[in-house]
């Protein structure tokens, strides 16, 4: 069986990696699992100079989800490769490094950045953070704005390039459509989805930035159906996510069309669930007779 | 509970973060400081007073909980030559049973609470020595009024005599009012902040503290869940953003 996964120069061992903002930069994880079994980590985003993020109150819980409105808090460029390089570069597990910017030129800046970081194996492209003042949602939202974004970084690094989707678009596949065009090597799909929460004796917003991101368990059907809708107009890999927390989910989104997953929030319930997804999606092929990711992708059924 | 790995390695102050069973709806684990340890069992303190807490009183012996721990920075060894005060606030004194075991000098504890329902294990502090002194907003045990009613005249005929270290836990008000009585006197106060977490490893960034930056100039976030939950009083930054 071979489960492996390839995404332009990136070979995922297994398809299985973690979503950007909910497995930190690798330690914060590495005491507590084996992060060598993952297919890949995806660190938390990075920008050339360092933020803050937003103000606290970040996080609500509400039904079977989380609302969080962290704000994307870095620390810039040469404290990601100074801090948390030398860690990643003793781990044999790829890193994919999610990068962000406010204009178009910050995003070629990062980009070209970390074109010449050794131990770094792909970029994923943050267009789609909801909860950045300026910029970055834009990206992910406005076609024209999305392609000059993708054409502009694809130019500046050799490095596969994964854009991550906004899912609040009135049609998906137009961005989809327009990444593989733009010279992406994979999409991911999908970001959290815009949401909020109100206290209503105090009758204040539960999250100091007002609205947030929804993930978690609610948000899964939401992206599986946006995860079959990409896949079925692009030919380059998706990687799927949304509210993933066991093997069966993971397997849904490999049948709706997704080439490899990222769990996110299940990591902060149970730091496990990235290594018992992998385990269950080996069992599930061997009582299947499967012996590749491809023999599952895509093969939903009418 | 039965938990030898973590129970042999927890240091004062630090917590664990526990997965209520039965709460599905509800995705995050809950943090706990832990209350006792001994080689081989924790003790957590709770009270019924949520839906997940609720779920907790409805386990039995022998049930099976998931528990990511030791976790966050503990509370040091009091100083030599001072003499160490613990001011607990609502259930504050689930954070500090360890600390007052784990000091050579035994001192004195002030608890306050709304009213006598809150005001709890007072037995158990003074059978390892400590003196426990006790306020109630509703006066129904001790003295009536905030903890720093009965705080601030003790502090005020013993500060000739000793030197007050203080380790406290309890609402951001009260921890406020501890540090400003420490900093104004040139004390030493260790700080023990409850904020609402997501991840509990230093992953997810949702519960950040404001403290001093390490050069001197404005504030840096600090994450609870990791650089704390125990700060030194003189390093956090208070602000309106932080509730009471």
């Amino acid at each position: 069986m071979d489960l492996s996964v390839q995404i332009g120069s990136l070979r995922m061992k297994n398809p299985v990696t973690v979503a950007s903002g909910t497995f930190g930069y690798g330690p914060e994880y590495g005491e507590l699992i084996d992060i060598n079994g993952l297919g890949a980590i995806v660190v938390k985003g990075i920008a050339m100079e360092p933020t803050m993020g937003n103000p606290t109150d970040r996080m609500f819980e509400t039904e079977s989800g989380l609302i969080n409105a962290i704000g994307l808090p870095n620390p810039g460029f040469l404290g990601f490769v100074d801090k948390y390089m030398p860690f990643l570069r003793r781990h044999e597990v790829p890193v994919i490094v999610n990068i962000w910017g406010r204009t178009v030129e910050e995003y070629e800046r990062i980009a070209k950045a970390f074109d010449t970081v050794d131990g770094v194996h792909a970029l994923e492209l943050n267009v789609s953070c909801p909860n950045i003042k300026e910029g970055s949602a834009m990206f992910g939202t406005c076609e024209t704005s999305f392609r000059r974004v993708v054409e502009g970084v694809r130019k500046q690094t050799k490095l596969p390039l994964i854009p991550k989707l906004a899912p609040n678009v009135t049609d998906i596949r137009i961005f989809a459509r327009a990444a593989e065009e733009c010279g992406a090597d994979a999409i991911s799909l999908i970001n959290s989805i815009p949401a909020m929460a109100i206290d209503i004796e105090t009758r204040r917003p539960r999250i100091a930035n007002v609205t947030g991101g929804l993930t978690g368990p609610a948000i899964k059907p939401v992206a599986l159906k946006l995860v079959r809708d990409a896949a079925s107009v692009v030919s380059i890999p998706v990687i799927g996510m949304g509210g993933i927390s066991s093997a069966a989910d993971a397997l849904e989104f490999i049948i709706a069309g997704a080439s490899a997953v990222a769990i996110g929030t299940a990591n902060f319930v149970n730091p496990n669930t990235a290594l018992a997804v992998i385990d269950g999606i080996s069992t599930y092929f061997e009582t299947h007779g499967l012996s590749a990711i491809s023999e599952l992708r895509g093969t939903l059924r009418s | 509970m039965e938990s030898p790995h973590i129970a042999a390695e927890v240091r004062p102050g630090q917590f664990v973060h526990l997965k209520i069973p039965d709460l599905n709806d509800a995705l995050l684990r809950r943090p706990f400081s832990v209350f006792k340890a001994d080689d081989r069992r924790l003790t957590l303190l709770y009270k019924d007073i949520g839906k997940g807490t609720h779920s907790m009183t409805r386990l039995a012996p022998g049930d099976a909980v998931s528990l990511i721990g030791p976790l966050g920075t503990p509370f040091p060894r009091h100083e030599e030559g001072s003499y160490p005060v613990l001011v607990a606030g609502g259930y504050g004194m689930a954070a500090l049973y360890l600390v007052a075991r784990d000091q050579e000098v035994r001192g004195t504890a002030f608890f306050g609470g709304a009213a006598d329902q809150d005001i709890l294990c007072v037995d158990e502090f003074e059978e390892i020595g400590w003196q426990v002194i006790v306020t109630t907003v509703d006066g129904s045990l001790g003295t009536r009024g905030l903890v720093t009613d009965a705080l601030d005249p003790w502090l005020a005929s013993e500060k000739k005599r000793l030197r007050p270290e203080f380790f406290s836990c309890g609402p951001n008000a009260m921890l406020q009012a501890v540090a400003g009585r420490a900093l104004e006197n040139q004390w030493t106060a260790w700080i023990s902040m409850d904020r609402s977490m997501g991840c509990g490893v230093g992953a997810c960034l949702t519960c950040v503290q404001k403290v001093k930056a390490r050069n001197g100039e404005g504030w840096a976030w600090a994450r609870v869940c990791t650089e704390g939950p125990v700060f030194e009083a003189k390093e956090v930054v208070w602000d309106d953003d932080v509730d009471s």
